[in-house]
């Protein structure tokens, strides 16, 4: 009886409380950088898409909502179309912790609400932005010992010149 | 004025009041629980979200309105109407102030009120009854037993007041308190009543008949469109007419210095009703045979207590 009472009373403070309600439309909350919202594709510091076709995000996708196409032109791999379905897509960023190459990222967006369900099936137009998101730095192919137009074997950053096989010294 | 006019006046005020009063409060709860619980409640529709009894009336009048087959559809449709009418009717009783209120002078005001409370379990009663539904019946059950229950100690946690003031009528009533409020020499008597009051109204923490996490919504689980709102107004009006008479039996009723009277009691019975949203938002649900065991063993003695004291007093002191 007295605990409810001093419950009743607590709860009346209540009403000097501040309310926690953030107003969302209006009052928008505060997002962490590494939020888990709209997924974004992004580009090398040079501009050139970061993606290389590795199917890695698909089949870490555990709602299968990610398809692509691979395609090749001068030595790089680009993908010919990127499909991401957000009508499935739970945002869990393993498609972003399975990128090698840091194009997928997540982003502190949520406002991508559709009438339509098949509005929310993005394509690489909607999903490719012209920066490099949350790593402004890295670039692929510049790391990579792969041989580009432009960049031979062991030209890459930190790659020592390829071992001659066919030379006599150790 | 002509007194059949005035009459008039006064059920037709009453009434609207009352009809628009509870309305309100649907909004008014939502917000008020809002606030207890860190949060903002309704606050879209309208000046701080008032309009919002208007968009839900819209609402809940297009919702089908739908009659199961298996229920019994005469009684199905009276049921409804059954705590609409019997809570009004119980309004007649409560004087307002001196000259508003319908028959506040009524020489057996009391009585009429506790009838009419009764009553209002029978719309509960048919509801389980006629949806024929097991929640339902067990809802309306559980009703039958907690209302017959708090009745009693309803009745005997007045009989305190009619003995002080010696008279069944509310305002004969409300003038025996002009020295002193009846809330000091009967507070055994008004903690008792305000229990029973919120077990009659079914309200929480003592809503066992809707009790949701176990019946779905108990006695009305089948109710859809404005029958169900008829059922939630009926309840509204409900903890305003205890409310009411909480104010009117312990509190002075329309008494109060500076203020008009209608204020005084305007702002008495919003206390209560506040009192009322307050409970809800506090207090956590008892068990069934906790509420039965509570009302027959704890209850009941007090309020006997309570008018054998009275009656001892007074027979020593006058
Ligand atoms: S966030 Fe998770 S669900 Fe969404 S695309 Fe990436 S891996 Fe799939
Ligand atoms: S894991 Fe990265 S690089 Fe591989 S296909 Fe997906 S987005 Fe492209």
């Amino acid at each position: 009886m007295l605990s409810s009472i001093r419950t009743l009373w607590y709860t009346f403070l209540h009403l000097f409380h501040r309310s926690e309600t953030v107003q969302y439309p209006e009052e928008m909350p505060y997002l962490a950088p590494r939020y888990r919202g709209r997924i974004i594709l992004s580009r090398d510091p040079d501009g050139e898409e970061r993606c290389v076709s590795c199917y890695l995000c698909a089949v870490a996708c555990p709602v299968d909502c990610i398809s692509l196409q691979k395609t090749e032109e001068d030595g790089r791999w680009y993908p010919e179309w990127f499909r991401i379905n957000f009508s499935r897509c739970i945002f869990c960023g393993f498609c972003e912790e399975a990128c090698p190459t840091y194009a997928i990222q997540l982003t502190p967006d949520f406002e991508m609400s559709e009438y339509e369900r098949h509005n929310l099936i993005y394509e690489k137009e909607d999903l490719l932005i012209s920066g490099t998101g949350k790593y402004p730095d890295y670039s692929f192919y510049r790391v990579a010992g792969l041989a580009i137009p432009g960049k031979d074997k062991g030209d890459a950053e930190r790659e020592r010149p390829p071992v001659d096989r066919h030379g006599l010294l150790p | 004025m002509n007194p059949i006019v005035f009459g008039l006046l006064n059920i037709v005020g009453i009434l609207l009041a009352l009809v628009i009063g509870a309305a309100l409060l649907t909004w008014i709860e939502r917000r008020l629980l809002g606030f207890w619980q860190d949060r903002r409640g309704p606050n879209r529709v309208g000046p701080f979200g008032s309009l919002q009894v208007v968009a839900d009336m819209i609402k809940i009048l297009f919702k089908q309105d739908w009659i199961p087959p298996f229920a019994d559809p005469v009684v199905f449709v009276l049921a409804p109407a059954v705590v609409m009418v019997t809570t009004l009717m119980a309004f007649a009783v409560v004087p307002v102030t001196a000259s508003i209120g319908i028959a506040g002078d009524m020489n057996i005001g009391v009585l009429f009120f506790l009838a009419m409370t009764s009553l209002s379990a029978y719309s509960v009663v048919l509801a389980g009854w006629a949806s024929n539904n097991k929640y339902s019946l067990l809802g309306g059950m559980r009703a039958a037993a907690q209302m017959v229950s708090y009745e009693v100690f309803m009745g005997l946690a007045l009989l305190g007041v009619v003995m002080l003031s010696g008279s069944f009528s509310l305002a004969a009533i409300v003038r025996a308190q002009s020295g002193l409020w009846f809330v000091v020499p009967q507070f055994l008597g008004f903690v008792v009543f305000v229990i029973a009051g919120i077990a009659e109204t079914h309200r929480l923490p003592f809503d066992l008949p809707e009790g949701e996490n176990e019946l779905g919504a108990g006695f009305h689980t089948e109710y859809s469109s404005m029958k169900f709102g008829m059922f939630f107004v009926g309840e509204y009006i409900g903890i305003v007419l205890i409310s009411a008479m909480i104010a009117v039996l312990f509190f002075g009723g329309w008494q109060g210095p500076l203020l008009p009277p209608i204020v005084w009691f305007a702002l008495k019975t919003g206390v209560f009703v506040g009192f009322f949203i307050l409970l809800r938002a506090a207090l956590p649900r008892p068990r069934y045979d906790q509420l039965m065991a509570y009302g027959w063993k704890l209850m009941l003695p007090l309020s006997l207590l309570n008018v054998a004291l009275t009656g001892a007093v007074m027979l020593t002191h006058w």
